[in-house]
């Protein structure tokens, strides 16, 4: 094997996937608890375009003091009718602390954006995200795909020979890169007012704002999972050698 | 060799591309359009928001619903101005009240400031403009929204009737309930920022903050200021000091 071959086969990162890596990292750990704390706020989640503490929610997650609050002072149809929609005023003090929470968050947002737009530039310039993180059809053989899941399921994982990347390795790291932070953002502008002014076609898209805002919620779930794996998978194979090679670089 | 010096070449590429994607940005928040007051570390990412909606989306109108999904409307923050209770309430309150009494006849509206015309108007006043009515979603900061059927006029034709001035570039509004909140001209300007005398084809109701609340389309519900009592057009940024939201950390621009 080459020289370069080598190198390729070992976990070298150059600089500028180190520095995105981190940026990245930190910026979504700030997005995960701001988001936390700006849904605290309201802890209902629904489907469509409306949802408040008078209608029926889909979820309702037990996470801060207005979870299940209920105390709505005399309520007044709008409609002379049975069924009307109703107003009513809230009668208990609302835990809310979005005033620092949306501001941190959207700061963070632009500069996972900007860091997120610089790394996608960069590494379909530099070939990076083809000949590193995107499958390629040999990674997707089914002997193959098979038996990178069989090591998993034994806890023996070993890196591919030539490759610096297992197979589902590579397609989780697709699957947050193009799929599930994009969507994120997608999912997060669709609740910006002055955004779907702009660009209507994200409410037909997601369903409506607050479909829009479960399915961030949901994507949320999701980079938590692959959060937790990613670092149960970097202790278990070598947590001194991987952090050394993502920040000072193991060359 | 040669491809080390082709890799350096692309990432001068990207380098030059990044930093003139940068210049942009920062041209355009060097205008002198950003609010004087408006900065702290969290600001910097509201001000760069602020920015990029205004240099980069298209202008539009909010969807606009049929009268069959008008839903359900919690009333929040003041729900009435008259209550004792209110903080900021004293002597406002008591003016608020005593309109009220009068079922609104003696209400009046004062277009101020930047303006070459300025003046009051009663609701009557404000009936006699060409009405706009729409069905529109209320996105409220804590993640809820709820959609109501708007009847009032657009504050632009108030804003076009009272001539403001070539330098005017916010429009500040004080209310009852001794809350104070602004908006710039594009927000001011837009088709759908009504200034709402009537919901659900009543009249506003006094939780809703009637007589005379803002709608703006535009942004999160807690810039529509309710129980309008004074507007006033400026030609330089207003925070309204302990009376506004800037003051306990919200941002002034809140179209996200």
């Amino acid at each position: 094997m080459s020289v370069d071959g080598a190198r390729h086969a070992s976990s070298h990162h150059p600089a500028w996937t180190r520095c995105a890596h981190w940026v990245a990292a930190v910026s979504i750990l700030v997005l995960a608890f701001t988001g936390f704390v700006i849904l605290m706020a309201h802890p209902r989640l629904y489907w469509g375009d409306v949802g408040n503490g008078l209608t029926p929610a889909l979820i309702e997650l037990p996470i801060s003091p207005n979870y299940r609050h209920g105390g709505w002072a005399s309520v007044t149809p709008f409609f002379d009718r049975t069924g009307s929609p109703v107003s009513a005023s809230r009668t208990f003090p609302l835990f809310n602390e979005n005033a620092w929470g949306r501001s941190l968050h959207f700061l963070t947002a632009w500069l996972l954006t900007l860091t997120g737009l610089a790394y996608l530039a960069a590494g379909v310039l530099t070939g990076h995200l083809r000949r590193r993180i995107v499958p390629a059809a040999g990674d997707l053989a089914p002997a193959r795909l098979s038996e990178d899941v069989r090591r998993h399921v034994r806890f023996a994982v070993r890196r591919d020979a030539g490759s610096p990347y297992g197979t589902l390795q590579k397609i989780a790291y697709t699957f947050v890169i193009v799929f599930l932070l994009p969507l994120a953002g997608l999912t997060g502008v669709t609740m910006s007012p002055a955004v779907t002014t702009a660009f209507p076609f994200l409410l037909t898209l997601f369903g409506g704002m607050q479909s829009a805002r479960t399915i961030h919620f949901g994507v949320w779930m999701a980079l938590m999972g692959f959060l937790l794996v990613h670092v149960v998978m970097v202790v278990a194979t070598g947590f001194r050698q991987h952090m050394r090679a993502m920040t000072i670089g193991d060359r | 060799m040669m491809t080390r010096r082709a890799i350096l070449t692309r990432r001068d590429m990207i380098v030059t591309a990044l930093a003139g994607a940068g210049g942009v940005l920062l041209s355009g928040c060097s205008r002198g359009e950003l609010p004087p007051t408006y900065g702290h570390l969290l600001r910097m990412g509201d001000n760069l928001t602020y920015a990029a909606h205004r240099a980069l989306l298209p202008h539009g109108l909010a969807r606009e619903y049929g009268r069959e999904h008008i839903s359900s409307f919690p009333a929040i923050g003041t729900t009435n101005p008259a209550d004792p209770s209110q903080p900021l309430a004293a002597t406002l309150g008591q003016r608020y009240a005593g309109l009220r009494a009068g079922a609104f006849r003696d209400y009046r509206v004062s277009i101020e400031g930047r303006v070459a015309r300025p003046g009051t108007y009663s609701l009557a006043d404000l009936q006699r403009f060409p009405s706009r009515t729409q069905i529109t979603r209320h996105t409220c900061e804590e993640g809820w929204s709820a959609i109501a059927e708007w009847t009032g006029v657009a504050l632009g034709r108030v804003l076009a009737a009272a001539g403001t001035l070539p330098d005017a570039r916010f429009v500040q509004f004080h209310a009852f309930d001794g809350l104070g909140d602004g908006i710039d001209m594009i927000d001011a300007l837009h088709p759908q920022t009504l200034l709402a005398y009537g919901m659900n084809g009543q009249p506003l109701p006094i939780p809703h903050g009637g007589p005379l609340r803002l709608r703006v389309e535009t942004q999160i519900g807690y810039k529509s200021v309710k129980y309008i009592d004074r507007i006033v057009v400026t030609d330089t940024f207003e925070d309204h000091g302990p009376a506004g939201y800037l003051h306990y950390g919200w941002s002034w621009y809140a179209g996200i």
